[in-house]
């Protein structure tokens, strides 16, 4: 930690007292955020892991008879709501990530060159899903996807493309869709800054050198600017990958997992077993596997972030 | 950056992204022009209301939403003050200052960081019982303030305080905290505006948290309300759009007029390096 830092060379001569003050200091200042940071992150955290281990519902408390191992770890595995999330919430990984990536590297390579308020325009015009709010979205997505009434029908069937009206939400292909739809307008924002900022961080000298030697745009895109955002590019891919995983929001108020669960995912699952099923031990070890899962891919960003800066 | 060549693929693409763009603006002009229209035309396509009237809201009002409002307010903002005292003073010991465990202490932040929040919410809902405070505003306050995220972007905006400066402060006899007060915060002053902001959009919108945390009518917030009336068996669109609006106006004014801290708090907490 910090061998670079030229705070860290008068400390070799530090008395071992003066050390010690640094050391009390330092936590003191810590301290209120420890707190907060133990009470409401650490602590739960361990009782999930913990809790998972037992039958705990709400008649049945943690007790030794309630203790389960691993039971349901392994009824996790064989329950087919629970599979049908997973490949869900697999689906949607696999959809919205591309997507999302590729389109915010678009969007921001059109317009990180713009004069200032036009960049702010566009900007803020992506990342307006994100700042309304995930009730609001689903609200007026839901009204406009209405199956009697909603503006797509309405739209779709007066300029004669459908004869009948499409039931977006209530339809087991179609629901998936319109939910990766809204996700993919609520994700695309903070790519957008990441790669805006980005963009804008590139060598401007490189690429004027690129292009007096004849190099083509997409030459230049290629050779100096990728290099240049690809640590981005892997943070974009990883935060996106995250709150794919966790889709909740849309599900739970759009569609609540149906019809026939062909819409759960993992995340609503896991609220659906704790919060109307009361089973929380089981929940939690869906917590925990859903844990694993993402920190596999939290691994993959630190390491990426990682290269080049030293904490 | 002006000399720029107008190429046919600069202008498709121009177009295109206008396109685009309508698609995203739509959903909120709808809510806004619909949320003013008048309750029986709320199923007309209509791209400007025929009647302008304050009639959903009149209905909408029948439900406490001013106090879901206040809620929603309070909820953000106390995150908000909380989150940047604990956030700035943890962030400059981690940045500045050599100490036993600091290694530790910061991986563990970054650990929990990576984590997804959503997992460790049913053990909170008991911890907050045991509390007393389930189903009230500050059992979504303190887990908000928990969150590392503001450690970490604080301890980024601290690396950028000269060392020097530290040094004259305490040559000078400045106190720990006289040194925080008068040397330190000045300088990390740009990160302590993007964490409010972030955190202040980023609280408003943590409905998951709220869900699970507030049950009584009269505790919600304006995003919990508004979800409580969609999800009724007969759902009132006039008075729901309404309800939509008025969570998005707030958020949304906030967000326009501080969008360049916000977008620095985001940068800032991404890419280093």
């Amino acid at each position: 930690m910090g061998q670079s830092n030229p705070a860290a060379a008068p400390q070799k001569n530090l008395s071992h007292v003066l050390q010690r003050r640094e050391t009390t200091v330092a936590y003191l200042f810590l301290l209120p955020a420890l707190l907060f940071f133990a009470a409401f992150v650490i602590v739960p955290m361990v009782m999930g892991v913990v809790t998972s281990l037992f039958n705990y519902t709400m008649k049945s408390p943690v007790s030794a008879e309630s203790f389960v191992g691993l039971g349901n770890y392994i009824e996790l595995f064989q329950d087919k709501v629970f599979l049908r999330s997973m490949w869900n919430t697999v689906v949607i990984v696999v959809v919205s990530v591309p997507a999302v990536t590729f389109f915010s590297l678009w969007v921001g390579s059109a317009i990180y060159q713009k004069t200032g308020w036009v960049r702010s325009f566009f900007r803020g015009v992506f990342y307006l899903p994100v700042v309304t709010g995930s009730v609001t979205v689903v609200v007026v997505w839901k009204w406009m996807f209405d199956f009697q009434r909603g503006i797509f029908n309405w739209a779709l069937k007066s300029s004669g493309l459908i004869e009948k009206n499409i039931n977006w939400l209530g339809d087991q292909r179609v629901a998936i869709w319109c939910i990766l739809l809204i996700l993919f307008t609520t994700s695309v924002g903070q790519p957008i800054v990441l790669y805006v900022a980005a963009l804008g961080n590139v060598d401007q000298s490189q690429v004027e050198a690129a292009q007096v030697d004849g190099a083509t745009k997409l030459q230049t895109f290629w050779q100096i600017k990728w290099p240049a955002i690809k640590p981005t590019t892997l943070y974009v891919l990883v935060i996106t990958t995250i709150n794919s995983f966790q889709c909740f929001a849309l599900i739970q108020l759009l569609t609540s997992g149906g019809p026939s669960n062909s819409t759960s995912t993992v995340m609503y699952y896991l609220y659906r077993n704790a919060f109307s099923l009361y089973r929380y031990g089981y929940a939690n070890a869906m917590g925990v596997v859903l844990a694993i899962i993402i920190a596999i891919f939290s691994a993959l960003q630190f390491k990426t972030m990682n290269t080049g800066v030293e904490y | 950056m002006g000399k720029k060549k107008i190429t046919p693929y600069a202008v498709i693409s121009m177009i295109l992204l206008v396109l685009v763009a309508l698609v995203f603006i739509f959903p909120f002009y709808r809510i806004m022009t619909g949320a003013f229209n008048d309750p029986t035309n709320v199923w007309k396509a209509e791209l400007f209301p025929s009647k302008l009237t304050m009639q959903n809201f009149v209905r909408l009002f029948k439900q406490p939403a001013w106090k879901w409002l206040y809620n929603s307010v309070f909820i953000a903002l106390v995150s908000m003050i909380l989150v940047c005292g604990t956030a700035s003073l943890a962030g400059y010991a981690l940045a500045k200052k050599r100490f036993f465990g600091q290694k530790i202490v910061f991986t563990l932040f970054i650990c929990a960081m990576a984590l997804p929040k959503q997992v460790v919410l049913v053990p909170l809902v008991r911890i907050m019982s045991t509390f007393g405070i389930y189903d009230n505003v500050w059992a979504v306050i303190l887990p908000t303030v928990g969150w590392p995220f503001g450690v970490f972007l604080m301890k980024q905006f601290s690396e950028t305080i000269p060392t020097e400066m530290l040094e004259a402060a305490r040559i000078d006899g400045a106190g720990e905290l006289r040194t925080f007060w008068s040397v330190v915060f000045p300088v990390v002053k740009p990160g302590v505006g993007a964490l409010s902001i972030f955190t202040f959009i980023n609280t408003w919108n943590d409905y998951f948290l709220q869900l699970v945390m507030l049950t009584s009518t009269e505790n919600l917030t304006i995003a919990l309300g508004i979800a409580r009336l969609q999800s009724a068996d007969v759902i009132e669109y006039g008075p729901l759009i309404a309800g939509a609006a008025l969570a998005a106006i707030p958020i949304v004014t906030i967000f326009i007029c501080f969008q360049k801290y916000f977008t620095q708090g985001i940068t800032m907490g991404a890419v280093k390096g």
